[in-house]
């Protein structure tokens, strides 16, 4: 006790409550750590502000089509503004949402790690994300794009004068966060297990976040080397995908959607991943049909790289393909069902309590069906001809996308926000949250199926009077899911500081992420963990759980 | 003792925490299993990488057989065979640094990787040496290229895709050569032994993947001829 330091001044929580929040502080702590829980939060807040800002768009196409006339947006700042929708949310929401978030911060955890197999690459993942993040600000600061997320040739290399190549740029390299991501998730799941966890006692969690990282890395990779070839035919003006040049454009869209199809999957299998522990959560059941889940992740990471072409049914592609596409389609339908039915039988007599997380479930699975549904309309060769470009195939995934995917990033944010701050989220505000988002986006997009039906084309900035109702219906619903995404911004930031304190395991649920505290220390588990029970087995967790307390 | 929590038996319980073991691994088998096949993954990556390439240049040549041979003949095959055998030749003394490596053999270790970089720097100067002459031919794509002959449109789609494949190629030379300097220092200051070469093995992995792709490459730039035509 000789000096005092600037360190002794500072509060350190006494050992026992030392988490990895308080482990350490400074600026520095978090932009050069290497601990997979920090980085979840990096993403955290750096995903949700992409967020808010490809919601911008959104709202502001929406305001647009209120009225018949291109009034509020021209024609030009309207292909922007949805182009810039679709970017910032695919490449810069909805692929890292689920798994640099949630599954940075889970899995490790739900596995027994003390981290993740490789730290450093890690973080690197962050900042690659976040290089690609800035060259898609700087193309919304400098005047856009208006080429579609799609990018498609030849307007993307020939004629279009906007930021293509930024754009591209920042998509390749957002890419390989994604990869690092993957492949960090893959390792970490094959060689960090913790004593007794094999592959049949692993939370389902799990299983559809390896298949996902499957897809990341053998997918991720096509479209980077799409993007390098249409940066290359842009900048040097050869003709690769140029058919004055001897290119062939539909090549270019088979090489995009053979990414880009995966990249589905990669948006709803980690969503799929939440909905299973938040099933097995609040019906305090085991999911029914364990391997049969597990199993249908790894079907549809399979099947998923087989059916990029029915997204070309209209572009010239041979009939005995699309076909082949049509029928192959069709049957990823198989696996998906046999996990909503699961979900369905593991709620069927069961006591569910109805919290928010479950809330955004039973959204999460009425939604993703009718997703899933028109998706079979949508592979059926037919009716896609009437339907393509109009306003179904914008319901259609939209379904997916927003009502599945970021319905079941809430569930997991609501029922994981407890281990990751240690406090409680308003249970009211955020019931009334999960209402609107439904509310809100039903009324949104329900519409859109009948205008497409009836023949309202996607990617327009004014459209026929008829269609002026079920137009502003849907500028409706968007403003009140508008309100419903900013709430739990709002309440959620609130309940940090006036949040009530969470205990270790809140939910009453199973899993070694509800057995250690929350939130978790530096590295999640004082002393290793060892799985003596199956995923979801209740009375054996809680029999391990109850001796800890009495040793 | 519960059967929840239980002390996992830490290395250091049982000798001396290795100085190169991460913290959040149990021992250094976990940690060199985890190295290598997060190696593996990244080679998986890659060959979906150039995967697409590869599908989109065979696109090219089913439908321009002609042009696609115009263009092979404008390559300088003896220097490309003996560039094969440079760089096939860094392949083996790569494969003797891991060998070294795991035997704790510093100096022959060092001596290995060195000569690796050092063919592998051969090889790209060889390739630049290439490059240059298909400038000066006209062939690069772009305002550059002036080539007249037949099939001149095919052939500068041939040669947008002879230099972006073997551009990406030399990139993942250039930056293998920059993780072997790195590895060099490190030998030299004897981290690797029979207890851990794992960086070693990792990068040998690297390093033969990217020898394979040349093996891909070289045939395909090189050698091809139009289907039934000499």
């Amino acid at each position: 006790m000789t000096s005092t330091t600037l360190h002794d001044l500072r509060w350190i929580e006494p050992a026992k409550t030392r988490n990895y929040l308080n482990e350490d502080y400074g600026i520095f702590s978090w932009l050069l750590t290497r601990d997979h829980k920090r980085i979840a939060i990096l993403y955290m807040i750096s995903v949700s502000l992409m967020f808010f800002i490809g919601g911008f768009f959104a709202f502001m196409l929406r305001l647009e089509l209120l009225t018949p006339e291109g009034d509020l947006l021209t024609s030009d700042t309207y292909n922007k503004f949805f182009t810039l929708h679709g970017v910032v949310m695919v490449f810069f929401f909805l692929i890292p949402a689920i798994p640099a978030i949630l599954g940075n911060f889970i899995l490790p955890i739900m596995l027994g790690a003390k981290d993740l197999a490789f730290p450093k690459i890690n973080l690197l993942s962050w900042y690659i994300y976040m290089v690609g993040a800035i060259f898609g600000l700087y193309v919304i600061i400098t005047g856009g794009v208006d080429t579609g997320w799609t990018f498609y040739t030849p307007f993307s290399t020939q004629f279009s004068n906007t930021h293509v190549f930024a754009t591209t740029m920042g998509a390749f390299i957002t890419g390989f966060s994604s990869i690092l991501t993957g492949l960090n998730f893959v390792v970490t799941i094959h060689r960090m297990r913790a004593p007794g966890l094999t592959w049949f006692r692993l939370p389902l969690f799990i299983w559809s976040m390896y298949a996902t990282s499957v897809v990341m890395l053998l997918a991720t990779p096509v479209l980077a080397i799409t993007l390098v070839l249409l940066m290359i035919e842009r900048v040097l003006g050869v003709g690769i995908f140029d058919p004055a040049l001897g290119g062939d454009p539909v090549l270019y869209q088979h090489l995009f959607w053979f990414y880009s199809h995966p990249a589905v999957y990669i948006m709803i299998l980690p969503a799929m991943a939440v909905i299973s522990e938040c099933v097995a959560a609040f019906t305090r059941k085991k999911i029914f049909g364990y391997p049969f889940v597990a199993f249908s992740s790894l079907a549809i990471a399979f099947l998923g790289f087989a059916v990029w072409a029915h997204h070309l049914f209209v572009a010239g592609i041979s009939v005995y393909s699309a076909m082949m596409f049509s029928f192959l389609s069709m049957l990823v339908a198989v696996p998906s069902a046999i996990k909503v039915f699961n979900w369905t039988a593991t709620m069927y007599k069961a006591s569910v309590s109805w919290q928010t997380p479950m809330l955004y479930v039973l959204g999460f699975i009425g939604l993703f069906t009718i997703g899933g549904v028109t998706g079979l309309f949508l592979g059926a060769l037919g009716i896609d001809v009437h339907v393509h470009d109009s306003y179904f195939v914008v319901a259609h995934f939209h379904y997916i996308m927003v009502g599945g995917t970021v319905m079941a990033y809430l569930a997991g944010v609501h029922y994981w926000w407890p281990k990751i701050t240690g406090r409680m989220y308003p249970e009211w505000w955020a019931r009334l949250s999960a209402l609107l988002v439904f509310v809100g986006f039903n009324l949104t997009f329900f519409p859109q199926f009948i205008l497409g039906y009836v023949g309202m084309p996607r990617r327009y900035h004014a459209y026929a009077p008829e269609f002026q109702v079920l137009n502003v219906l849907s500028t409706a619903g968007a403003t009140i899911l508008a309100f419903g995404y900013l709430l739990p911004m709002v309440y959620l930031l609130w309940s940090l500081r006036f949040g009530r304190k969470a205990g270790p395991n809140p939910w009453g649920a199973v899993g070694l992420e509800w057995a250690t505290t929350s939130p978790p220390p530096k590295e999640n588990f004082h002393e290793t963990p060892v799985v003596t029970w199956d995923a979801y087995d209740y009375p054996a967790f809680l029999r391990a759980m109850g001796e800890t307390q009495n040793v | 003792m519960s059967d929840l929590v239980m002390p996992a038996e830490h290395a250091e319980d049982h000798h001396p925490h290795h100085p190169f073991l991460q913290h959040h691994f149990e021992d250094l088998a976990q940690q060199h299993e985890a190295s290598i096949l997060g190696m593996w993954m990244f080679l998986a990556t890659e060959i979906l990488f150039f995967g697409g390439v590869l599908a989109a240049y065979t696109i090219y040549r089913v439908m321009y057989p002609a042009g696609w041979a115009a263009g092979a003949h404008h390559q300088n095959i003896p220097v490309g065979t003996a560039n094969t055998a440079v760089l096939l030749g860094s392949s083996l003394t790569m494969a003797l640094a891991v060998y070294y490596a795991q035997l704790g053999r510093r100096i022959k270790t060092v001596v290995m990787l060195i000569l690796t970089l050092i063919l592998g720097t051969v090889f790209l100067g060889v390739k630049a040496y290439e490059y240059h002459a298909h400038y000066t031919e006209g062939l690069l794509p772009g305002v550059h290229f002036t080539y007249t002959g037949p099939h001149a449109p095919q052939v500068q789609l041939f040669m947008t895709f002879y230099f972006g494949m073997t551009g990406l190629h030399a990139l993942h030379m250039i930056i293998g050569a920059g993780l072997l300097i790195w590895l060099t220092l490190r030998a030299w200051k004897g981290h690797f032994g029979p207890e851990y070469y794992g960086p070693v093995e990792v990068m040998g992995l690297y390093w033969h993947f990217v020898d394979i792709v040349w093996i891909f490459l070289f045939p395909l730039l090189y050698l091809i001829h139009q289907p039934g035509g000499h």
